[in-house]
């Protein structure tokens, strides 16, 4: 079971200049399984995100794990997939051994395993920078899922992947999801909410709008702002 | 992280061997200087000349003393003395040279060989000069037309000679300095390099000039004028001004030059069959 | 043209005799050069990581000082060296002026801001694009400064031959605190000035020739260290 839940947000606020990033989110996530961030380009998904993680500062706000503020051991229990995946300059195996000489405990996967699950035992030594975009992603899932996190953020990952790629990768969670990780997902890709989602967040110009179970958001979407999202219209 | 470095290197490690054998093999050029050593401040002219590449292997030999010369102009051979960066001085404007030994530098100043200056341009000699002898009266010639004249500009001994030559004349090219007088800041071979190039009169001593191969269709126009009389002195520098300094193995290196062996090894370097300097200690 | 004849001829006929006062010369610049580069790496790649991958206050005008030193006149720079290491200067006693390490020294103070503007330019982009990944995986410092080092290894070597390149191509330094002395600080440059001024251009100019040759050995050996270092790294 993921020991960082629940996550209690309050009052988040994030503003650049003028402008409202994040307004005033407040939130609690109590439940494992699949969470799903959804909502127009710019309205605050990524950053939301990021706060969650510690990459940025709310301006205002708190964000409990736990009933605790976001640390280090936090950190190193949750990991993060970039829209764009960073890998280093080396060979796929030499990434993730990276990994695996950071924190020296016993609770890393096998690299092999860690290959296997992801479809890259054969192209272990190949540069990394050589790898398709699909194959480039299913690395740093990888590399994330080996110091077996407890909650794993994904930052419109699968966005441009070949299926195959995505299909994988969808695999690898619901298995990781099974294990008692909890997962954070943003995405455009309303099929692939609808294939994972146990629970749906949609953000709207850096506000919550709704926070409802996957059924309920899909079937009847309480706010104006959803509705139009999933009838396909563009929200301004 | 400690282990990360040491993995990285231990993968690198035919790497840092090549690295290493390079480094060797370059430390093994270095070779010990074991023999005492003294540095001589001297003048490009002397240098150019190739006089210590045949004097100073001779001297080494005999006595075990490694000699070390630093050309520069004269004025900066001085001033490197006086800032004792060198145990002995060798250069060729007597005035500085017994002022050097006025303000204490050096005990005395030993009279060592002397040359003569000459003076030099193409030879379509514009200005007529060929086949003088007076030397004031050639620059006056020159600054009547205004013929490109390169001076030396770097307070050399040469420098001064040429100066010294234009207050005879009566003249102070100075003002035209950018114009046809063109002052260069350089040593005696790059001056005539420039003088080459750009088919102006200068004025050189007459050792750089015989060693010179860059002579293009440049000749000695004007020569044999007493006035153009080019002494070089030599002295060493005083415990009292540079306690740092060798003082004995320079002392050794003067007794030597100015010895009638010394004297008769100077006068007997000789470029096409012709003396570039005569020893005059005596 | 025909100088350049004449001085391609010398230059081939010095090196196919092994001309004995020609490889003093050679091994004297390769090893005054060769080991203030070591220094100026030693010394110019860390403040390179720090400027490039650091916050800290007057970083900019660090920066801003470093590059203007770049382009800092090497008569200047031999200059200031004199001044110190004269008899009569501050660190006159130990008798360095007119010997390889006062020309060491020197082109140590020439070479080390080169080393330091360029690696830290390298070094900041790459922070760039790691800094989040290395946050989200809890990187330490000092691990995170090693890893930005081996990934821009490539890049570093450019920045490593245009050290070199401005140590062993100067002379205005190495002419001022060696003093040109035969057989103890004479250089490929300095004797390529020393013919010049004899008048004798065609074996100054073959001394270039070599220089140049010189240089590309140099750089073609950086060549097969650089492929050395990718077969390792993906070799297995």
């Amino acid at each position: 079971m993921c020991t960082l839940l629940p996550i209690t947000i309050d009052k988040l606020t994030l503003t650049a200049g003028q402008k409202t990033l994040l307004n005033n989110i407040s939130l609690n996530i109590t439940s494992s399984g699949i969470l799903v961030i959804m909502g127009p380009n710019g309205a605050g998904k990524s950053l939301f995100m990021r706060c969650l993680h510690g990459l940025s500062q709310p301006d205002s706000g708190r964000i409990l794990f736990a009933g605790d503020e976001i640390n280090q051991t936090h950190r190193k229990s949750q990991a993060l997939i970039f829209q764009k995946p960073v890998l280093l300059k080396r060979s796929v195996r030499q990434n993730l051994e990276f990994v695996r000489n950071l924190h020296r405990t016993d609770n890393v996967a096998s690299i092999e395993l860690a290959l296997r699950n992801v479809g890259l035992s054969k192209l272990a030594s190949q540069p990394a920078n050589q790898l398709s975009g699909g194959e480039r992603q299913r690395l740093a899932l990888a590399r994330a899922l080996m110091m077996r996190p407890q909650m794993l953020f994904l930052d419109e990952a699968c966005a441009n992947l070949d299926p195959a790629s995505v299909s994988n990768i969808e695999e690898v969670l619901r298995q990781a999801c099974k294990d008692g990780q909890k997962i954070i997902l943003i995405t455009h890709d309303i099929a692939q909410a609808k294939r994972l989602a146990d629970e749906v967040i949609f953000l709207h110009h850096g506000a919550l709008c709704e926070h409802t179970p996957a059924r309920v958001f899909f079937q009847s979407p309480k706010s104006q702002a959803a509705r139009a999202y999933l009838d396909g219209q563009i929200l301004v | 992280m400690a282990q990360a470095v040491g993995q990285y290197l231990m993968k690198q490690k035919t790497l840092f061997a090549c690295l290493g054998l390079i480094f060797i093999s370059f430390g093994s050029v270095a070779k010990g200087a074991e023999n005492p050593s003294i540095v001589v401040q001297s003048t490009t002219s002397t240098k150019n000349s190739g006089l210590y590449d045949y004097l100073l292997p001779k001297f080494t030999k005999e006595t075990g003393i490694d000699v070390h010369v630093v050309a520069v102009g004269t004025g900066a051979a001085v001033r490197n003395a006086m800032n004792c960066d060198g145990d002995v001085l060798l250069v060729h404007s007597q005035q500085r040279e017994e002022d050097f030994v006025a303000s204490g530098y050096a005990p005395r100043r030993y009279a060592l060989m002397y040359n003569d200056f000459i003076l030099i341009g193409p030879k379509s000699d514009p200005a007529q000069l060929a086949g003088g002898q007076d030397a004031v009266a050639a620059l006056r010639k020159i600054a009547a037309k205004g013929y490109s004249f390169i001076s030396r500009g770097d307070d050399s001994g040469t420098h001064i000679k040429e100066r010294a030559l234009w207050q005879m004349a009566a003249f102070d090219p100075t003002a035209h300095s950018g114009d046809w007088y063109r002052e260069v800041g350089t040593g005696m071979g790059a001056t005539i390099n420039i003088a080459v190039g750009l088919g102006a009169y200068t004025l050189s001593d007459r050792a750089t000039w015989l060693k010179f191969t860059n002579k293009s269709d440049f000749k000695i126009l004007v020569e044999g004028d007493k006035r153009l009389f080019n002494p070089y002195g030599i002295m060493r520098v005083t415990k009292e001004k540079c306690p740092g300094a060798n003082i004995s193995h320079a002392q050794t290196f003067i007794d030597w030059l100015t010895s009638n062996a010394g004297q008769t090894l100077i006068t007997d370097y000789k470029i096409d069959g012709k003396t570039l300097f005569f020893g005059n200690s005596n | 043209m025909s100088i350049f004849a004449e001085a391609t001829a010398t230059a081939f006929s010095l090196i196919i005799n092994a001309n004995a006062d020609l490889l003093e010369i050679i091994g004297l610049s390769m090893k005054v050069s060769l080991s203030a580069l070591l220094i100026a790496c030693i010394l110019g790649l860390p403040i390179g990581a720090l400027l490039g991958t650091f916050d800290f206050a007057f970083k900019n005008t660090v920066k801003g000082i470093l590059t203007a030193l770049m382009g800092m006149p090497p008569v200047v720079v031999g200059l200031i060296v004199y001044l110190h290491l004269s008899r009569s200067g501050l660190f006159g006693a130990l008798e360095l002026l007119y010997t390889p390490t006062a020309m060491i020294i020197a082109q140590v103070i020439l070479i080390t801001p080169i080393i330091a503007v360029l690696s830290s330019q390298i070094l900041e982009d790459l922070h760039e694009e790691y800094r989040d990944l290395f946050i989200s995986l809890v990187v330490p410092p000092p691990n995170a400064l090693l890893t930005y080092l081996i990934e821009a290894r490539y890049s570093l070597l450019t920045v490593i031959l245009a050290g070199f390149g401005r140590a062993i191509s100067e002379v205005g330094a190495v002419m001022i605190v060696g003093g040109n002395i035969d057989h103890l600080t004479r250089v490929m440059t300095t004797a390529i000035a020393l013919e010049t001024s004899k008048g004798e251009l065609a074996l100054a100019l073959a001394l270039g020739l070599i220089l140049l040759i010189l240089a590309l050995f140099v750089n073609f050996a950086a060549q097969q260290a650089k492929s050395l270092l990718s077969v390792q790294r993906y070799g297995g």
